[in-house]
């Protein structure tokens, strides 16, 4: 009894060990980012894993005010950017996503099978045409122009998502907003939208972190300095100060907080929309 | 059963639908079926679409070294993704994904945070650790076996390729591990405890009875990540581009630097749809035999 406690405990401690050490490998790239931020060159170069000590302060505060860089001008695009895709992505694909749960008509099963067929297409594939169609449609060098197609992208799941939710609704509320006179959009006004918070959370989040990371579609369509998101923002800054490393880790560094915060409050909400598509896919 | 659902009116489902499927349409639907069309043709996206080549294009493609190289670097990414990515997202879901396992919560996090940063952020933070000169990986190098020389890492065309595996191991393992978590959640405990309980030791429990039950999820995390693995772009783009000398090239540097950097519209849509026709023919693959033995 007391050997399989041994084995017991032995099991643990490895096992703790290995997570700590996988902890240990995620976290030390952050660390080295955070810290060589705020290092002189002489100390990146002597010192690669110590605490910025004394502490330089010039890069981050230099980003910050704006001296180098566009950071704040980078942030606020990638803003404006993820918040039309969210707002477009949900009020788009939550009413396709209601008609389809919750409607009778003939093309109904035709429909959705259609928007299903999205998921098999990457946007690589369509990558040649889509930039004809931006530049067809005027939308090179705007918001939109990149708003649109990475929402049109996220149509079929989204659709997938929102569609399974709204069809666990109860019918008896249904024909309790009947009874009340309302129609078809007063219940979804009413009643679906509220009940659906949680998905549409999801929904939302998982829409953010996809415009937050797009990188392809914005190379394409902003050729312009003045409107580059962080990821376009964090390459053409490296490429402008190649040699000052202590910079480019500042400005990785300040360009990753956003997502952090992100994903600190809203883990749970990319969580479930990951294991609901694990489970139902 | 009566079903409730009511009988639509037509402008009801026009404003509901409708902006999903225009949006859908034009900016997806039309791009893959033009890419199609293009394909078969010579075009630089301006002027009339007039010198029609037939399969001209797929053949050159084909025929070109370096995109076979771009193709057996996707292949080889596809194979770490497996045997490397996955298996390591595996073990640490049952291991962290236990009710009695202390710190769950907090393993979880942080093993899922590289996934919420972007590619680029994370390629050029790669870059950086990878330094000939500043790097981490050369620091450490020099504490084991001091006075020697380090090696460079993304300028050799030897390690290149290896180096940015790394980096998507790094980023995606987290991701496959949640999904695992996910459906590793669905097995009810009682299963796992009646093991137990017949004598079975934990390694036996996790293999006749959770892996088993686990299998569904298991396959659509090896299909992410293989049809994820085709489309390779914004690591390899932020990490040098697929050079030097084309030894990171993948698929999708290659479409973009044929088709959009030289505007090469034909050439590059046969490219897009190669790439797609090797994803279709995977899944169609996979839904065949892999998927279909669980029944």
């Amino acid at each position: 009894m007391t050997r399989y406690r041994a084995n017991q405990t032995l099991t643990s401690i490895v096992l703790y060990g290995i997570c700590f050490f996988v902890t240990l490998l995620v976290l030390v790239p952050l660390y080295i980012s955070v810290t060589g931020g705020a290092k002189s060159m002489g100390q990146l170069l002597s010192q690669p894993l110590n605490l910025p000590i004394p502490l330089e302060i010039t890069q981050y505060s230099n980003l910050l005010t704006g001296k180098v860089g566009g950071y704040w001008r980078a942030l606020g695009n990638s803003m404006i950017v993820a918040g039309l895709s969210v707002l477009v992505a949900l009020a788009v694909c939550g009413a396709a996503a209601f008609a389809l749960a919750r409607m009778r008509f003939r093309l109904n099963a035709l429909i959705y099978n259609y928007f299903l067929l999205g998921l098999l297409f990457p946007l690589a594939v369509a990558i040649l045409p889509l930039y004809l169609q931006i530049r067809r449609l005027g939308l090179l060098d705007r918001y939109w122009g990149v708003v649109l197609p990475q929402v049109a992208f996220q149509v079929p799941f989204l659709v997938l998502l929102l569609r399974g939710f709204f069809k666990t609704i109860p019918h008896e509320l249904e024909d309790a907003t009947q009874i009340d006179g309302y129609g078809p959009l007063g219940f979804l006004w009413f009643i679906v939208v509220p009940l659906s918070t949680p998905i549409l959370a999801t929904s939302a989040v998982l829409m953010l972190v996809v415009s937050w990371n797009n990188f392809f579609l914005p190379l394409l369509v902003f050729n312009k300095e003045i409107q580059f998101t962080l990821p376009l923002g964090v390459m053409q800054f490296q490429g402008q100060y190649m040699t000052g490393w202590n910079l480019v880790l500042g400005y990785l560094t300040l360009a990753m907080i956003p997502a952090v915060l992100l994903f600190i409050f809203a883990q749970r909400y990319i969580v479930a929309g990951l294991a609901s598509g694990a489970v139902k896919g | 059963m009566k079903t409730n659902a009511r009988a639509a009116s037509l402008p009801t489902l026009i404003l509901l639908i409708g902006p999903a499927f225009v949006l859908f349409t034009v900016l997806v639907v039309a791009p893959v079926v033009q890419a199609a069309i293009y394909s078969l043709y010579k075009w630089n996206g301006m002027g009339p679409l007039v010198d029609f080549r037939g399969l001209q294009n797929f053949k050159n493609l084909l025929a070109d070294p370096v995109f076979q190289k771009a193709l057996w670097h996707n292949v080889l990414i596809v194979i770490v993704s497996l045997g490397i990515e996955i298996p390591m997202a595996l073990g640490l879901a049952l291991i962290i994904g236990r009710s009695d396992f202390k710190l769950a919560v907090f393993f979880r996090t942080f093993f899922f945070l590289p996934y919420v940063l972007s590619e680029v952020i994370t390629g050029v933070m790669w870059q950086f650790i990878y330094h000939p000169q500043y790097g981490l990986v050369r620091a450490i190098w020099l504490f084991f076996s001091p006075g020697t020389q380090p090696p460079i890492l993304l300028a050799d065309p030897k390690l290149t390729l290896w180096m940015i595996m790394i980096v998507i191991v790094w980023k995606y393992f987290g991701l496959h591990m949640t999904i695992l978590i996910a459906g590793l959640q669905n097995i009810p405990q009682e299963l796992r405890e009646a093991a137990r309980i017949d004598g079975a030791s934990r390694s036996q429990a996790n293999r006749y009875v959770i892996l088993p039950l686990l299998r569904t999820t298991i396959q659509l995390s090896v299909f992410f990540s293989i049809i994820g693995s085709f489309q390779v772009f914004d690591v390899v783009w932020a990490m040098g581009k697929g050079d030097p000398v084309n030894a990171a090239e993948t698929m999708v540097t290659y479409l973009y630097k044929f088709g959009l950097q030289r505007l090469s519209i034909g050439y590059g849509s046969a490219v897009a749809l190669t790439i797609f026709v090797i994803c279709l023919a995977f899944s169609i693959f996979y839904q065949r035999t892999v998927a279909r033995e669980r029944d």
